[in-house]
């Protein structure tokens, strides 16, 4: 078992803990994932680390509730205890040789965003964040991310607060401006990130893009997350568990990967409200 | 008194009764039907069968103990040289291994013992009746670690165990057992049985680490720096192998390892699944080995219309294990023999682009094969026959054609050799190209046998044991 040390809900769907796994903490790096059990007979489900205390031995995860199991994560509380936590698993986040990037997140994908702007200041690159929200009152993590980027851009989709528009607005204002990026690292929904990836196209920029497809035992065995990338006029089936999670934007097949992803949906849906319901009972 | 020309029926669940349900296939002998199955043993001079079998069970003395109805006695004997009896009498392929070398097979219209069913008896009355013994072999001071709780591991770890070493086994997933809990069924191998053994290993002195991935969450090295002295890598074969041909994106297409992985270890066989799978509809299986079998009839008891085992070559090159073979015909499953998938066809809705059939798989088209000339495996080559493709009608399709060793510890292990499939490479005794780290199992072959796995585990303890028993403790 491993214990919840700290739990903070970051707002009203999005949850942060940080969870006692000393091996997992003194290893991890920006950009790899871990997967957890919630409980014995749980379903197995990647989750990409938000940071670390390797001193104090807890990795910190920040989750939006979107099924059954995030329900269920949702509703343990610190002193509490979830049943499995392995990794870190993953390829971590290239950042060697970069001096200036952008990263662009959306939703609670600037979760895992975070670490990566992070280590990108730390090396003294110059990083500019892009970070877009629904609304005002999905906005997660704006000071954390002031505090490692040298110019930090919130959207909201609804206007609602900072900018209004889709994170891509900022995006194509810059590299029309001559912005000159080394990298844009995107990490958020997959359609979000299909149109960063156009965006920065025709200025040539390259893009790494964080893939967070279905998976269960992260480990390579069991193919589940496989990715199709276009390359030099070839199909390529990559898994993100073992080659990923990042990949180059330009490679991927978006429509597959977002197809992929809704295989399950009706069960996901059926699961949510059932353990909704039994949440609401207990 | 004459030979019964005829093995000991095994007695089975009814096919039709047992297409729908998760339990066991096979029942087990009855003590009459054991009894009777023995005396068919000649207990003769050469004892070729114990040649047949990797970890050398000495078949034809706990064949004699059943005779003498020394049950216990008889599990004795398996133990000395197994650690998993109850898995092997269960899954090992005996009719090309020890019963192959059968001497009653050398007279006419013979049957061999039937040496695997005799051995799952012995350990299932251990089970039953045994009395464990929780006393942990003295401490001779050393510590060894093993990498992966499957067959190979689990033997590797017990065998040393047994001779005083201190063991830590290091499992990626959340469950000991590797291939016996994630990818043989609930009705081949029951996993209590799996679960018994591990905690057998237990009472030995053995430590389990659940959730570790060597290679990531710890180095083969770090394992040294740990105290350990030597290393066992027994990771088992990751990455599964797809055809690379068009379509194998669409949602429905799934590796054996995942489908097999989400039924068995994530339990999405039971009623209230918090794992999905694609139940029902009809189902493709592509391959001809026993995960292929295991896939095909994992789909039928998750409810298919329909199941078609598609494989490239014969009913005689089919490598599964024969009784699974059987067992699956019984069951209903189609054999598309000689056969070879082109492409699958998904489901497309021009009129609506948000349909959620859009992207699932609609059929799979294939090509006929003939045999041609013997290839390197020496079996014959099959050759596509132009123009003889057609479509099946399906909704799932499972890829079972192998898999290739995983490269999370050879990323990470400085000096660690693989061949060019990635399988590490090692000596006779299962030494690595480092000084201290030994391997075996699917790791160092791919895809291959339970009881080969175990073999080489075995092999390594044996050489561990050469190699640190000289040293101080």
């Amino acid at each position: 078992m491993y214990p919840i040390i700290r739990k903070r809900i970051l707002n009203p769907t999005v949850i942060q803990m940080e969870i006692e796994a000393p091996l997992v903490a003194r290893k991890a790096r920006p950009g790899q994932f871990i997967i957890l059990r919630v409980n014995e007979e749980g379903e197995r489900i990647p989750l990409t680390i938000a940071g670390t205390n390797p001193e104090e031995g807890t990795v910190k995860i920040i989750f939006q509730v979107v099924g059954a199991t995030t329900e269920a994560l949702k509703h343990k509380e610190a002193g509490e205890a979830v049943q499995d936590f392995a990794g870190p698993l993953g390829m971590a986040t290239e950042t060697e040789g970069i001096e200036r990037v952008c990263i662009v997140g959306g939703g609670v994908g600037c979760a895992i965003a975070l670490p990566v702007a992070e280590a990108f200041h730390r090396q003294g690159a110059e990083v500019t964040s892009i970070i877009g929200f629904r609304n005002q009152d999905l906005l997660i993590l704006e000071d954390e991310f002031k505090a490692c980027s040298d110019e930090l851009i919130v959207m909201t989709d609804d206007g609602s607060y900072g900018r209004h528009g889709n994170v891509t607005v900022p995006l194509k204002e810059m590299l029309e401006a001559g912005k000159p990026f080394d990298r844009i690292i995107t990490i958020g929904p997959l359609i979000m990130m299909k149109f960063v990836v156009a965006a920065a196209k025709p200025f040539g920029v390259p893009v790494t893009v964080s893939m967070n497809p279905i998976m269960i035992d992260g480990t390579g065995m069991c193919g589940g997350c496989r990715i199709t990338l276009n390359r030099n006029g070839e199909r390529v089936t990559k898994f993100a568990c073992v080659d990923g999670p990042d990949f180059d934007g330009y490679e991927i097949d978006f429509d597959e990967a977002m197809s992929r992803g809704r295989m399950y949906a009706d069960f996901e849906r059926q699961a949510y409200e059932e353990t909704c319901n039994l949440f609401r009972q207990a | 008194m004459a030979v019964n020309p005829k093995k000991q029926a095994m007695p089975t669940q009814a096919p039709e009764v047992r297409a729908h349900n998760f339990q066991e296939v096979a029942l087990g002998y009855t003590e009459t039907m054991a009894l009777e199955e023995a005396s068919r043993c000649l207990n003769c001079k050469n004892r070729p069968c114990v040649a047949g079998c990797p970890v050398n069970i000495q078949i034809p003395d706990f064949i004699s103990r059943i005779k003498q109805k020394d049950y216990e006695g008889a599990y004795q004997v398996i133990q000395q040289s197994s650690s998993l009896p109850a898995v092997c009498g269960r899954v090992c392929p005996q009719e090309t291994q020890c019963e192959a070398q059968c001497t009653l097979l050398q007279r006419a219209k013979m049957e061999p013992v039937g040496i695997g069913r005799l051995e799952r008896f012995v350990a299932d009355w251990h089970s039953e009746h045994g009395q464990e013994t929780d006393q942990v072999p003295p401490d001779n001071g050393h510590r060894v670690a093993v990498v992966g709780a499957g067959p190979s591991g689990l033997t590797c770890a017990g065998d040393l165990a047994k001779k005083g070493y201190r063991v830590t086994i290091y499992e990626a997933l959340h469950t000991a057992g590797g291939v016996l809990v994630y990818g043989i069924p609930e009705f081949r191998l029951p996993k209590r049985i799996v679960a018994r053994e591990v905690e057998g290993l237990k009472k030995l002195g053995v430590q389990m680490e659940t959730n570790v991935i060597i290679g990531k969450t710890l180095t083969v090295d770090e394992l040294f720096e740990m105290g350990f002295e030597a290393v066992f890598i027994g990771s088992g074969a990751g990455l599964p192998n797809f055809m690379n041909i068009p379509g194998e994106g669409l949602k429905g297409v799934y590796s054996a390892n995942e489908y097999l992985t989400r039924s068995n270890l994530m339990k999405a066989y039971q009623e209230h699944p918090n794992t999905p799978i694609m139940k029902g509809g009809r189902v493709a299986v592509v391959g001809g080995g026993n995960v292929a079998m295991d896939a095909a009839r994992t789909a039928l008891r998750l409810g298919a219309d329909k199941v078609y085992i598609i494989y490239r070559r014969s009913m005689e090159e089919l490598p599964a294990r024969r009784e699974e073979v059987e067992h699956a015909e019984e069951e209903g499953i189609d054999f598309r023999l000689l056969c070879n998938p082109v492409r699958i066809l998904g489901w497309e809705n021009p009129e609506n682009p948000r349909d959620p059939q859009n992207g699932c798989v609609r059929a799979i088209e294939c090509v006929r094969m003939e045999l041609g000339e013997p290839d390197a495996s020496g079996r014959r080559r099959p050759v596509e026959i132009p123009g003889s493709d057609f479509t099946l009608e399906v909704d799932t399709v499972v890829m079972a054609i192998g898999t290739s060793p995983n490269p999370l510890i050879k990323k990470t292990t400085e000096g660690l050799e693989v061949n060019r499939r990635g399988g590490i490479i090692v000596t006779e005794d299962g030494l690595s190209s480092r000084a201290h780290v030994y391997a075996g199992g699917d790791a160092v072959t791919g895809a291959a046998t339970v009881i080969s796995a175990m073999g080489a585990g075995k092999t390594a303890a044996g050489a561990i044991d050469r190699e640190l028993s000289g040293r101080a403790g």
